[in-house]
């Protein structure tokens, strides 16, 4: 069977197996639609949660970034892994214990405020917009390639199976079709990285045969083998990088707390039973994304050895047929500039022939290592699964954000619960069209409001939940003010490095020498500084919210998430 | 200060304690041993990886999960002690 009748089979039965969920998981209530009734299983939320994060950007991009950046790329696995740390140890228990629906509930209330509520739905709407975009993108990226439909055509379809069980089902639907994502999402991750290593090493765990000796014999280690192979073309060792220290850590560091302040994993740990499940599925979500984190710069270094092998000084000719396929979708792109009909890929620009998409690496590595074709429609399952499961979750975050805490908790207090499940199901729509907008006509800024959602996360919700829990004293003041500044210098500084607003500027005029990426870690510590500042110089919050955190300081008597 | 109040203090210190040694270990493995000292540590190979290399791109991940696991066993010992399991 061709590797074309292979993945129409595989997407559909994946396809055919979400709707079933979504059916067999109606929402009832709000409850069952923002926290899925709140009795998840440790395990099924952990699973879910990590589907939920995992997104294009994981699976299709992340490793392909990583073989080009070597060294540099650890910032994405540590960030990206090292955020769950903090979610598990200063937010996830603290907030289920709270138990309300939302994150902007939790700032609403532990800041006696509704500007602080509606402060952090505004915060919570661009970070989720931006990021759904880039789902969208990455569905249509792989409908075009695999299935050879138009990108825009892949979109569409793509809205329309996430309409369809993030509308009906709500948090409920979502939770259980993310469960079978990410079994989908981990399996065809691995399968093509063990057959890889293998090949390339003999050792069938990935993450050995990284640092393991080649198999052809040579008695050479890989990473030796990649490291000379870069710097004979002229590009930086790989195991070296070429950032500079303190945007390394200033990234990191970002990457992290962002991660740790993103809404949507949030609100996936209000979904489970008790303060003991929200820390116990913190732990499995991040055993389960490390699976896949550990592998990716295994398969990094796998693709970056292989491409060089496969293309470098070879006839243009003789290249074989995905070299071809790849270059129609233009993420390769190749220009004899020479005339000797080979091609030559190098690091310096003037040379250099071969222009190789980052997010071209996951997806074309199985065919560049010749493996078997079902092997190939496993791997857009997968990436289908990765965008499909993140961008429901963002959804969901959405429509809470507008049916809850706009419409019930300031505009209509009023509003019925069914009322308001429709509000949530209305409101998932339009977000799935404005999405799906977003993915036929992506704004040519999406790379770059992608770190802005991670910088815009740390720099104003994390500050804000921290304080809330581990300093009592905390008030609206503070808060609100932290909020807005760390908001607004984040907006700023990326504005001004990556749209030339504010005079612009180039990275020699960077702060400290940190780069936008980076910059969410500066603008956290100055939310905290503000904070802290103004909440010395007004009165403290009352004492009923003192008592609040008080209470949800200690782990028993969680309940379930109620509506106040 | 009511036996309550003396008693969820407590509880709220040794909480604290833990959380403050946890992340110590956590900054150690990523910004330590990933980005700090990754020069100094990439003279020590085991089999084909550079310590630091290995570290910031798969060490500080293993060590991530473990300190997870470490925090959920202590805090269901400390919710026994002070009678919050349930």
């Amino acid at each position: 069977m061709s590797v074309q009748i292979w993945t129409y089979l595989l997407v559909g039965i994946t396809f055919a197996l979400y709707i079933g969920i979504a059916i067999w998981s109606r929402a009832g209530s709000t409850k069952d639609f923002y926290v899925a009734g709140g009795g998840v299983s440790p395990l099924a939320n952990g699973m879910a949660t990590a589907a939920d994060w995992m997104s294009a950007a994981s699976f299709i991009s992340m490793a392909g970034i990583i073989a080009f950046a070597g060294y540099d790329g650890s910032v994405y696995l540590m960030g990206w892994t090292g955020g769950y740390v903090l979610l598990a140890l200063l937010l996830a228990p603290y907030l289920r214990k709270f138990g309300k629906f939302t994150v902007p509930d939790f700032i609403g209330d532990r800041y006696y405020s509704k500007t602080a509520r509606i402060v952090a739905v505004i915060c919570a709407l661009i970070v989720s917009f931006t990021y759904v975009a880039g789902q969208m993108r990455g569905v249509g990226v792989v409908f075009s390639r695999f299935l050879e439909v138009d990108i825009n055509t892949g979109v569409i379809i793509g809205m329309i199976i996430v309409l369809f069980y993030a509308v009906l089902g709500g948090m409920k639907g979502i939770t259980y079709t993310q469960v079978a994502q990410y079994c989908v999402l981990i399996f065809a991750f691995m399968v093509p990285a063990i057959f890889i290593s293998i090949q390339m090493t003999g050792n069938p765990v990935p993450q050995l045969g990284m640092g393991s000796k080649l198999a052809d014999g040579s008695g050479t280690y890989l990473l030796d083998k990649l490291d000379g192979l870069s710097t004979e073309l002229g590009f930086n060792a790989y195991t070296n990088g070429s950032k500079s220290m303190i945007d390394v850590l200033a990234i990191t560091l970002a990457l992290m707390v962002g991660t740790a302040g993103l809404p949507h994993v949030i609100v996936r740990f209000f979904t489970v039973k008790r303060v003991k499940d929200a820390r116990k599925s913190a732990g499995l979500a991040l055993l389960l994304i490390a699976i896949l984190y550990t592998t990716a710069p295994a398969v990094a270094v796998f693709a970056r050895t292989n491409m060089i092998n496969t293309v470098n000084n070879k006839e243009y000719g003789s290249m074989p047929e995905w070299f071809t396929k790849w270059e129609t979708t233009g993420l390769f792109q190749f220009d004899d500039k020479n005339k000797d009909g080979k091609i030559q890929y190098v690091a310096d620009k003037n040379r250099n022939e071969l222009y190789v998409d980052p997010d071209s690496m996951v997806l074309a590595n199985p065919e560049i290592a010749n493996l078997p074709a079902w092997v190939i429609a496993l791997v857009a399952a997968g990436g289908l699964a990765a965008a499909l499961s993140t961008a429901a979750g963002l959804l969901l975050v959405i429509s809470a954000s507008v049916s809850h805490d706009l419409i019930k908790k300031v505009f209509k207090p009023t509003i019925s619960d069914k009322g308001e499940l429709w509000a949530a199901r209305l409101s998932a729509t339009v977000a799935v069209v404005i999405a799906g907008y977003f993915g036929i006509n992506p704004p040519g800024f999406v790379a770059a409001v992608v770190a802005l959602a991670f910088g815009l996360a740390a720099a104003s919700f994390f500050p804000a939940i921290v304080l809330g829990i581990f300093y009592k004293k905390m008030n609206k003041e503070g808060a609100i003010a932290g909020m807005v500044t760390g908001t607004l210098l984040m907006l700023f500084y990326m504005t001004k490095f990556k749209f030339d607003w504010f005079g612009g500027g180039t990275s020699e005029d960077w702060w400290f020498g940190i780069s936008p990426e980076g910059f969410g870690s500066i603008a956290m510590l100055a939310n905290f500084l503000v904070s802290i500042s103004v909440m010395k110089l007004t009165p403290p919050p009352p004492y009923n919210v003192q008592e609040i955190v008080e209470d949800i300081r200690i782990p028993s008597g969680a309940g379930e998430a109620i509506d106040h | 200060m009511s036996d309550k109040q003396k008693r969820a203090s407590a509880y709220w210190k040794e909480n604290v304690k833990y959380l403050f040694i946890l992340l110590i270990i956590w900054f150690l493995v990523s910004y330590g041993a990933g980005i700090l000292f990754k020069d100094a540590l990439d003279t020590i190979i085991i089999g084909g990886f550079k310590l630091g290399f290995w570290f910031a791109q798969q060490g500080s991940i293993y060590v991530f999960v473990i300190l997870i696991f470490v925090y959920v066993r202590l805090m269901n010992k400390l919710d026994k002690k002070y009678g919050y399991n349930e």
